[in-house]
């Protein structure tokens, strides 16, 4: 359908996560867009009700009381176009329902063919449930086995430069096609499989997976040359699976594809796509984080490299236990600035992994849901570095030499000295009843080093915006300027480790503000500056820290305000806290009140 | 407007159930439409196919891949026994031959010009479907399974492990808020599936598994027993497979937490009936929760209970599911339209509950679940 984007009024978006619904509306206001409602429900995509439309109806439900305009018809479609105050010119979705897009990824040598497939799945939003490769390890029957286990909703396979090995790709196609793996959605199902490797073995490989239970698709190689990625396509390719075979067979798919003005795009897909603009626009590296039930996403753009990372078991309500068991126990109650039962809460976490869409009622039950998002976060980067090295994204070119160098541990491009903006968003940190507690979290998880520009997604629209932004780029940059991004503040933090107490380094605000102070070793201080106020910051760090200019070297930058303000952090890269438990908590409770993460909410409920 | 969705687990004591019987291949099914089946009852059955060994046989006889083919003394489609010949080189001029012994008994699935490497497919594995509730078959599909449909009280737990498993109902304490140990398993609740009230103890499961339970039953465990019990920890909630011999399910959740009179009262009622039941519990993704599934008898005349609609209303039951209030039962006293400042500093929309104590609290909406009355 054209979209005529001149008449666009209101717009309605939805995000169909695994856990909630959540719908925005954006209204034209006084020529400029701005998002204006929001409402939200549980998903219903799982059985009694297995129809997602019925979760996005009540979310919608939710905006139109909350606006006073009505925005479904009696049969709970939505109403279109604007008539008077009732409905909306323009509505559009993502999704993540039902465990979003699962693929299983094949190429030749893991750290080649391999990673580069499944740099191309995650890059196209979904989540990887295995790669299989001729050298992980693992024999043949063992990896026929573990494919018949996995019951992906597509599978990609990779491998080989073009002109180079067949054998070994086609052996690739031979473990599938023995294994038959069962597609999540029934018998009935034909498993897509993507043939994304060497051109001169696609005839080869089309005639192994000759079978009646297979929708083969082959695609340029994805990585034609050693030195070349070349993603787009298999993405593209993706997306369209998605949308033919993976949407259509979820449950009410069928009805909200109907309703929808624009293709549903799965939800990580749609965060990237905004991260990178962003990065784009203002030339500057960024991490985005989006923490959800079952699964936390990181995103990370550095020298215009764009990775994306989904930590499958780390989430905060169906995987809460996961994130438990990982991280272990003493390592979640290092955030916590008070004793805690372990039993009880080790009760607690499985009951929020059972009901995962209750919301902490109570003080305590919000610090350690804290706590335990600060591991999963810590978790998931940990992860995402791990993954995010030298091998480029999208049609980069690579030299030979980085190709033998991507084995190595320590090459990952992520660099928190370098990074300008860390961006959240997912429940927890959105929602936090104070932005400090969120940029805490930010701070403790992800430990930025030097200077850096802490924001959050103000309701979690960056999913909405990123499908807008295909649809109406206009519409979906006006509400990113004026709605999506609140930012928090920077954060200053030295890197290096020194003695508690003793200087870690001198600073002086110039500007909006003048001040100066030193920061000692063990500490964080909280300046206020407001979110329109600007200075210039020199930092001089003491002997052992960095603070971006090397060990020890002055350093001066500009800085912005928040609704935070400025965070002075002297507690050392990497960030050790006690071992004791006793000092421990003595460290937190100090951080809790220099940084005033629990003042306004008591004083929020006392005046309730 | 007053309302708001709210998900709840089923509690009913008379229901039409239907539970669907597939193989995971097509095979043969066992039953016709009228038939009546016995939940132990095989209704399908089939083979799947074996367990595939790749093996590169280019590799193997040092021969290039397009040679393969013709080296095989067994071609695509044979059967091979363990140790049996399946490949022989040339040799030179008829001696220093090579040959290759199957390591495993099978069938030659493929054998690949391409990459050389011979494809051995075990011996199919026999696959069994049976019943699992007692009731008469309303479909067949062909090949593929049947429909099993029976008049039944249903009750749906919160978390369970174990699988599918059958037996008679059989109590182990009195009350529903009494808590299980090991001196409340007795040697005579072998085969049985035995109803606990409050909180299982780790203790009673073990004693329970010992004596030959097929399902213990409660309110709540601690998750501290069930890591002892697994002997792991639980990370995800996708559970059913565990081979524990004994399948455990709770219905209100995690801690010391009574089994609602509710459900306690419905299975007494039904002491000494036959249940099925299955502790597979998947919270993501296709959600799945524990169940408890009696058929009734030509005797029984349970009248259908009202099932909870999606919304909140005012002077509806319900129960509290998360901390300070967890496991509390009320009814609905208010439904505010204007969200609260809760206690942790969030606001949200909430509801007004009456505790059964007479207790007036606050209550995110999301934090209560609602149950039948």
């Amino acid at each position: 359908m054209k979209i005529d984007l001149d008449n666009i009024n209101v717009i309605l978006a939805t995000d169909c996560g695994s856990t909630t619904t959540k719908a925005i509306l954006i209204e034209k206001i006084d020529g400029e867009y701005r998002q204006t409602f929001r409402g939200e429900a549980p998903t219903t995509v799982e059985k009694p009700f297995a129809n997602v439309t019925i979760g996005v109806t009540n979310a919608v439900t939710e905006v139109a009381e909350l606006s006073g305009r009505q925005l479904t018809n009696d049969d709970g479609t939505i109403k279109k176009p604007t008539s008077g105050n009732d409905g909306c010119d323009l509505y559009i979705s993502t999704s993540s329902a039902g465990g979003g897009l699962q693929m299983m990824v094949a190429g030749v040598i893991a750290e080649m063919t391999a990673a580069s497939a499944k740099r191309a799945a995650l890059g196209a939003g979904a989540i990887v449930m295995d790669v299989i490769s001729s050298n992980d390890k693992r024999r043949p029957h063992e990896q026929i086995q573990r494919i018949r286990e996995l019951r992906p909703d597509m599978i990609l396979i990779s491998g080989g430069t073009d002109g180079g090995t067949t054998e070994k790709v086609v052996q690739l196609a031979e473990l599938i096609a023995p294994a038959k793996p069962q597609p999540r959605f029934g018998s009935e199902y034909e498993m897509p499989i993507i043939y994304a490797g060497n051109k001169m073995a696609a005839d080869e490989v089309v005639a192994t997976l000759q079978e009646d239970w297979i929708d083969l698709a082959v695609v340029e190689n994805l990585r034609p040359k050693l030195e070349h990625e070349n993603l787009g396509p298999a993405r593209d390719k993706i997306h369209d699976v998605f949308l033919e075979h993976v949407m259509a067979h979820a449950p009410g798919y069928d009805m909200l594809m109907d309703w929808t003005d624009a293709d549903i795009m799965p939800t990580p897909g749609a965060v990237g796509d905004i991260l990178q603009t962003i990065a784009k626009k203002n030339n500057i590296n960024v991490v985005g984080v989006d923490i959800g039930g079952a699964t936390t996403d990181v995103f990370s753009v550095f020298d215009e490299t764009f990775n994306r990372t989904v930590s499958a078991n780390l989430g905060m309500s169906y995987s809460i236990s996961n994130v438990c068991a990982e991280a272990t126990m003493p390592n979640v109650l290092r955030w916590v600035h008070f004793d805690m039962d372990e039993r009880q809460l080790r009760n607690r976490v499985k009951n929020k992994m059972i009901r995962p869409t209750t919301i902490p009622q109570s003080l305590e039950s919000l610090i350690f849901e804290q706590a335990v998002a600060r591991e999963a976060l810590r978790l998931a980067y940990i992860q995402h570095k791990e993954f995010a090295t030298t091998l480029k994204g999208v049609q980069q070119q690579r030299t030979v030499g980085d190709t033998f160098n991507q084995q190595i541990a320590g090459a990952t491009i992520v660099d928190n000295m370098k990074l300008n903006l860390l961006v959240a968003s997912g429940g927890v940190l959105s929602h936090a009843p104070s932005m400090n507690q969120t940029a805490m979290m930010l701070v403790d998880a992800f430990e930025p080093e030097g200077c850096t520009n802490l924001a959050k997604d103000s309701i979690f629209m960056m999913p909405h915006l990123g499908v807008l932004s295909a649809v109406h780029p206009e519409a979906a940059a006006q509400v990113f300027q004026r709605d999506c991004l609140i930012y928090l503040g920077t954060c200053i933090a030295a890197k290096g480790l020194g003695k508690e107490g003793k200087p870690c380094f001198t600073w002086t605000l110039s500007g909006d503000l003048d001040a100066s102070g030193t920061c000692n070793f063990g500490d964080i201080e909280l300046i206020e500056m407001g979110p329109d106020q600007r200075a210039t910051i020199t930092c001089e760090p003491a002997r052992g820290f960095d603070l971006g200019g090397g060990k020890g070297k002055k350093i001066t930058h500009e800085v912005r305000g928040g609704t935070v303000g400025l965070i002075i952090d002297g507690r050392g890269r990497p960030l050790i806290l006690p071992e004791d438990r006793q000092q421990c908590q003595m460290s937190m409770k100090k951080w809790v009140e220099n940084m005033s993460l629990y003042e306004e909410v008591e004083e929020a409920v006392a005046t309730a | 407007m007053a309302h708001a969705y709210t998900p709840g687990l089923k509690v009913t004591n008379r229901m039409l159930h239907s539970v669907v019987r597939m193989l995971p291949i097509k095979g043969k099914v066992m039953v016709k439409v009228g038939d009546k089946v016995n939940a132990e009852q095989i209704v399908a059955a089939t083979y799947m196919p074996g367990d595939v060994y790749p093996l590169n046989m280019a590799n193997l006889l040092t021969v290039p891949p397009k040679d393969v083919a013709s080296l095989m003394l067994h071609q695509e489609g044979e059967k091979v026994e363990e140790g049996e010949p399946i490949a022989e080189t040339a040799g030179l001029f008829g001696k220093f031959k090579k040959k290759f012994n199957s390591p495993y008994s099978g069938t030659i699935e493929t054998v690949s010009d391409v990459t050389g490497q011979v494809i051995l497919r075990g011996p199919d594995i026999p696959v069994e479907v049976k019943a699992y509730v007692s009731g008469t078959v309303t479909e067949v599909n062909p090949e593929i399974g049947c429909t099993i449909e029976a008049d039944v009280a249903f009750i749906q737990g919160i978390f369970g492990i174990g699988g599918e498993t059958c037996g008679p109902i059989k109590f182990a304490v009195d009350s529903c808020d009494a808590t299980v140990t090991a001196k409340n398993i007795s040697a005579d609740m072998k085969g049985c599936v035995v109803i606990g009230g409050a909180r299982l103890t780790v203790d009673a499961i073990e004693e329970a598994r010992k004596v030959g339970v097929v399902a213990l039953i409660g309110g709540g465990m601690d998750d501290q027993d069930l890591k002892e019990f697994l002997g792991y920890d639980l990370g995800v909630a996708i559970t059913g497979s565990e081979k524990k011999g004994i399948t455990v399910i709770v219905t209100e959740g995690f801690g010391d937490i009574a089994m609602a009179t509710r459900t306690f009262d419905l299975l007494k009622r039904f002491e000494g009936h036959d249940a099925s039941v299955n502790g597979a519990t998947q919270i993501r993704a296709g959600v799945m929760r524990p169940e408890i599934i009696i058929p009734l008898e030509a005797g029984d005349c349970e009248e259908e209970t009202k099932q909870v609609g999606g919304y909140l209303e005012i002077g509806l039951p319900l129960r509290i599911i998360r901390d300070p209030y967890f496991g509390m039962i009320g009814t609905v006293s208010a439904l505010p339209s204007e969200p609260h400042v809760l206690g942790s500093g969030s606001k949200a929309r909430v509801l007004e509950v009456k505790l059964s104590s007479g207790e007036s609290v606050i209550v995110p909406r999301a934090n209560v679940e609602l149950i039948e009355a």
